[in-house]
């Protein structure tokens, strides 16, 4: 904490807005969704059931979560440890190559690359989870490559002037300057896996897809409806959750 | 790091020593008695039986001699044909022994690839990759090399000698579903490219020229864009089966292709529009001026000097949205639009597996296919404006 943090508190609580408002709606659809089946009922009459009951949102909200957050942290960590090393003298000859399999892949449709998973892993929470950490990989190291390699030479050359090694170089000038363009490739890498996630309802994992796909099979639309909409919603506050990071990654790397 | 001169290719030497350890330790082939139990492993060493299969290992050897010798043209050459001989071979490999084994089996019987094999191909195109990168070859070179490789194999599976393995003796039950399902995949993403340039392209032109349209379209296309696939057809649903409802007979309906092209659509609109305004953003004052200057009207400067400078920016946003739109309408299958997503589908609900990569795979091919045709126009054009 420094000096004038009181502003800029108030400055990102009026920045806020959009995201607690988001927050909100999301928690109110997952909690409250019991409380509207009235409602489906009253504009699907012909369904027996018209809410998903065979598991709670919450849980399956849950689920989701954190299929998408372990899978993402796995590629983070991956990913910014690969983008490090290919950027070191030591690993420099492999940066080509990681960059050519990077875009290659990402052309790669993540539906597909699930479904190649069943064969190859069987069915489950694990073919999912694998899946979409490779697929997160893509995005990431291709962000932490270009990020670390954005930073200007002069600035390297005053760091090491200021005789910082190389560790502290890396730590203290290299990942803050880059830090905006890797968290751009963890947000494309976590709204891909939050779409993927709901897929893998089809390949046996219990995610926020579970509703919409028991839904289109068996034509009950309430069900359809209620997946989507708090698949939407999350979607929507994990965006704007990421807005609010890439501005307190920017404030970050000015110091 | 300490200068090595005995290593000249340390990529290519990880690329070996991958390939052989799946050669050693994984299994090449998996053996099963019917399509929906999983197979026992057949290691490559048991799959090598006449001279001809150890002729596959030869570039494998070539890869792994290249790290030691001295680096140059012919090298790297030999490099990428390894590469991609040895991504062939093992593709007529494993064709072969699934005939050996299906010689001497029940029909029912199926071969499927194994994880060594996997591995060992992805190892064996990452050379190729790699050997290209060195040689330093312009974008329609590589290109022209990824088409030579997907050209061996496709003669391989035009002349039959794969026809034994599990995905094409699954193919050969689907024929007629397989090749519907192709073209209904390639009816959905044209269709969903008609309306897409027609509002996309004057609503690009439009935010470039006007900041107050920019501003207003941008964030509503990133939030669509936001949406995962599943939820917005799922949330299109509902309006469209009450919109069939009140007006019958315009063809409207809640599942099937109509919903997946407007959800394509919404989809492809934001690559468009973004790279449509980047691309006219990107042609310099200067050059605008230099036209005015000319007495071209502004009319002529925009169809004679922005669109044609702006092109290659447009197309790829256009190559982006193509991709992102084969793999989209995989996922409309489940809203019943059909296409290759439906095969896909089929075998993931019936423990198909066999049927799953009849699925899958092509839309990879396919997205791969329109991803280099696109970049290959791309550096086609930007050669014919240098």
């Amino acid at each position: 904490m420094r000096a004038g943090s009181t502003t800029l508190r108030w400055r990102m609580a009026f920045l806020t807005d959009r995201l607690t408002l988001a927050v909100a709606v999301l928690v109110a659809l997952v909690l409250g969704m019991p409380l509207l089946k009235p409602l489906f009922a009253a504009a699907f009459p012909t369904l027996d059931r018209p809410l998903y009951e065979a598991d709670s949102f919450l849980t399956l909200t849950l689920d989701h979560l954190a299929l998408v957050g372990l899978s993402s942290l796995t590629a983070v960590v991956a990913g910014c440890a690969a983008g490090i090393f290919v950027t070191r003298p030591s690993g420099a000859e492999f940066r080509g190559i990681l960059e050519a399999v990077a875009a290659m892949g990402q052309t790669f449709p993540p539906v597909a690359v699930l479904a190649v998973a069943v064969p190859v892993m069987g069915f489950g929470a694990q073919p999912a989870l694998i899946a979409l950490t490779l697929y997160a990989l893509l995005p990431i190291v291709e962000n932490t490559v270009a990020g670390l390699e954005g930073v200007p030479e002069s600035v390297l050359e005053s760091a090491r002037g200021l005789g910082m090694g190389p560790v502290e170089r890396l730590f203290r000038v290299e990942l803050p300057l880059a830090a905006p363009v890797i968290l751009a490739g963890v947000r494309t890498a976590v709204v891909i896996n939050v779409g993927t996630a709901a897929i893998a309802s089809t390949v046996g994992a219990k995610t926020l897809g579970l509703p919409i796909i028991v839904g289109l099979n068996g034509s009950n639309q309430a069900y359809v409806i209620q997946g989507a909409v708090i698949v939407a919603a999350l979607a929507v506050v994990l965006d704007f959750g990421f807005d609010r990071l890439a501005a307190l990654s920017v404030r970050w790397r000015r110091g | 790091m300490p200068h090595r001169p005995i290593l000249h290719n340390r990529v290519a030497l990880l690329l070996a020593a991958a390939i052989a350890a799946a050669a050693l330790t994984l299994p090449f082939l998996g053996f099963a008695p019917n399509r929906l139990l999983s197979g026992r492993p057949v290691a490559l060493w048991a799959a090598l039986v006449g001279p001809l299969d150890w002729l596959v290992l030869l570039p494998g050897v070539v890869v792994l001699a290249v790290p030691f010798l001295r680096p140059g043209r012919a090298v790297s050459a030999a490099y990428v044909a390894a590469g991609v001989l040895l991504a062939v071979g093992l593709v007529w490999l494993a064709g072969a022994q699934a005939a050996r084994l299906a010689a001497n089996a029940a029909p029912a019987a199926r071969t499927s690839f194994g994880a060594g094999f996997w591995v060992m191909e992805a190892a064996a195109l990452l050379a190729a990759m790699d050997g290209v990168r060195r040689l330093g070859l312009a974008p329609a070179w590589r290109i022209a090399v990824g088409a030579a490789a997907a050209a061996l194999i496709g003669l391989l599976l035009a002349s039959g000698r794969l026809d034994q393995l599990s995905i094409l003796r699954e193919y050969a039950n689907q024929r007629d579903v397989f090749a519907a399902a192709v073209a209904r995949h390639a009816v959905l993403v044209a269709a969903a490219l008609v309306p897409t340039l027609l509002i996309g392209v004057p609503l690009g032109v439009l935010a470039q020229r006007v900041p107050r349209v920019r501003r207003a379209v941008f964030p509503v296309l990133n939030v669509v864009q936001t949406v995962p696939s599943i939820a917005l057809f799922g949330l299109l649903l509902a309006p469209l089966s009450a919109l069939a409802n009140a007006l019958p007979g315009l063809g409207i309906a809640g599942v099937g292709p109509v919903p997946a092209v407007i959800a394509l659509t919404f989809y492809s609109l934001l690559p468009i529009v973004r790279n449509t305004v980047e691309g006219l953003d990107g042609v310099p004052a200067a050059v605008r001026e230099a036209a005015r200057g000319m007495g071209m009207t502004k009319r002529q400067i925009f169809w004679k000097v922005e669109v044609p400078l702006a092109l290659p920016v447009f197309l790829s946003g256009l190559r982006i949205t193509l991709v992102q739109a084969v793999g989209l309408a995989a996922v409309a299958a489940l809203i019943g639009a059909g296409g290759l997503g439906a095969i896909m589908f089929q075998g993931l609900f019936a423990n198909a597996l066999d049927l799953v990569l009849l699925g899958a795979v092509p839309v990879i091919v396919l997205a791969v296919a329109v991803d280099a045709a696109l970049k290959l126009a791309v550096s086609l054009l930007g050669r014919r404006a240098a």
